[in-house]
């Protein structure tokens, strides 16, 4: 593990090329990758690499909210736990909920409640539980990314995805994406999650300094990078359910072994009539 | 199945496009400013002018005549807590099982763990479930298995008109009876059960794929030869 509190602090985060320590633009991301329904138990789940984050996401509901007092009549409630991992970090996080883990997942919660349709459940929670297996800046960001495609995955309906990345300033610079390096000795640190199709923003946070104009610069660096990101969430949802087709028709767990028959691959296709059984 | 086959469909994500004007947001979908969207992740069915999104997951939501299995959790003076397997708890009230109930005395004809084959006979607004037994199919179960499979997958078990469940049932000599919320109840020798199991599972994993019919008559015809 590298020890970062030792990087000397006159190190350029962003250097006269616009090179970045790990060898990015302003404007790159670093690389991201999403795999939907990882995890069998729950309703919903998916597992996100990004950059040196790993963040495993897990769905559950709609289900009878408890404490029963909590239940809302006329909507769902959308609840959220952040949590990260005693060795996540390379000091390691004392375990259980800290004061910067309740904020964390008070605000992805939040960020979820507007886009899913509360209304169509009333008196359920729909819960979400982040688990940060490993963190490198950026997690809520990575976290929520990962939530939106469990949500997808557990079936509840909402308005849309979304989708989250952070900017902030290094050396002077606007940059998109911080890395841990550059999160600890930049500037400012600017998350913020949008929902794709609207350019709706869910949630907004800063820490430290921006002007307005840098703010103006972080924003549209963000919001094009989350048309990158949306893509992603979208081909991981596609790959889990076409692929489970495709496996399907080639491998079958609960049939006897069969030999393959010629011309029944390419037959993976829908079948409009199908949906419309009522009971026996 | 029989060979018709529909337009072929695609699966889509919550938010994205899935008609524009001249079309009528069915089930599973959301219209905002002229255009439809999908609610929930699915595959997009069009008919008669009108668009679903047939979910691939989710939860059971319960609806009025739904034919359910449900389990006693909890006995009331005067009726019955059932699970039937959704974020709702569902009563079944005394006056709606078949038998005379006195006040105070529901224990003596269902316990907690008794299965029963019911319906739902009514769900308001705020989603509040009401089960009756009053009707011929409708019994506590003694005996037989308990099956369960993803609710949005028992229209495929049960098959138009009920095509495959028969299908399943004759090739089995099995009575199956299967519930909207994804509990199956099935009945026989062991070693039907077991083969009912099996082709049931079958259904559900290849749930969208075409020719559901003909592989499981010939996953059924071929168990039958080699067993």
């Amino acid at each position: 593990m590298e020890d970062v509190e030792h990087i000397p602090v006159e190190m350029k985060l962003i250097d006269e090329k616009g090179i970045r320590l790990d060898g990015r633009r302003f404007d790159e991301l670093r690389p991201i990758r999403i795999e939907a329904g990882v995890l069998g138990r729950a309703d919903g789940s998916a597992y996100i690499e990004w950059g040196g984050n790993k963040v495993l996401a897990a769905v559950y509901g709609p289900r009878e909210a408890h404490p029963r007092h909590l239940q809302d009549p006329a909507r769902a409630l959308v609840q959220c736990r952040y949590n990260m991992a005693p060795f996540s970090v390379s000091d390691r996080k004392r375990p259980g909920p800290d004061r910067r883990s309740v904020e964390i997942s008070k605000i992805i919660s939040e960020a979820f409640s507007a886009v899913v349709f509360k209304e169509q459940f009333p008196r359920t929670s729909v819960d979400i539980y982040i688990e940060v297996l490993q963190a490198d800046a950026g997690t809520r960001c990575a976290g929520l990314t990962a939530a939106s495609v469990a949500l997808a995955d557990a079936g509840v309906p909402m308005k849309d995805l979304v989708t989250s990345v952070a900017s902030g300033k290094i050396g002077g610079v606007v940059a998109l994406d911080l890395n841990k390096e550059e999160d600890n000795f930049g500037e400012a640190d600017c998350p913020m999650a949008v929902v794709p199709r609207t350019g709706e923003v869910v949630l907004l946070q800063m820490d430290g300094h921006l002007t307005y104009q840098e703010f103006q610069k972080a924003m549209g660096l963000s919001l094009s990078a989350t048309q990158k990101i949306y893509e992603m969430q979208r081909a991981a949802l596609h790959r889990k359910y076409s692929v489970t087709l495709e496996q399907l028709l080639k491998e079958q767990a609960a049939a006897p072994p069969m030999p393959p028959e010629p011309g029944d691959e390419k037959d993976v296709d829908f079948d409009m009539d199908l949906d419309q059984g009522g009971a026996p | 199945m029989d060979g018709s086959r529909g337009p072929s469909r695609q699966i889509v994500i919550p938010g994205e496009v899935v008609g524009g004007r001249g079309l009528k947001p069915g089930i599973g979908t959301f219209s905002e400013g002229g255009r439809i969207f999908a609610a929930h992740l699915g595959v997009v069915s069009e008919r008669d002018g009108s668009v679903d999104v047939i979910p691939l997951s989710g939860r059971y939501i319960p609806q009025r005549g739904d034919a359910v299995v449900g389990e006693v959790v909890d006995i009331g003076p005067s009726h019955w807590l059932v699970d039937i397997n959704s974020p709702y708890p569902a009563p079944l009230h005394a006056t709606e099982s078949p038998w005379e109930v006195e006040f105070g005395d529901t224990g003596r004809h269902l316990n907690v763990g008794d299965v029963l084959l019911c319906h739902v006979l009514g769900v308001d607004e705020i989603k509040r479930v009401q089960l009756t037994m009053r009707d011929e199919e409708a019994r506590r179960v003694q005996g037989g298995q308990l099956l369960v499979i993803a609710p949005s997958k028992v229209p495929r078990v049960i098959g138009r008109e009920g095509s495959m469940i028969t299908l399943i049932q004759d090739a089995t000599h099995c009575k199956i009876y299967v519930g909207q919320n994804g509990r199956i109840w099935l009945d026989g020798r062991d070693e039907d059960i077991a083969l009912a199991v099996r082709a049931i599972h079958l259904v559900e994993e290849r749930a969208q794929a075409t020719g559901l019919t003909e592989t499981v008559k010939d996953f059924l015809s071929r168990a039958r030869r080699g067993g």
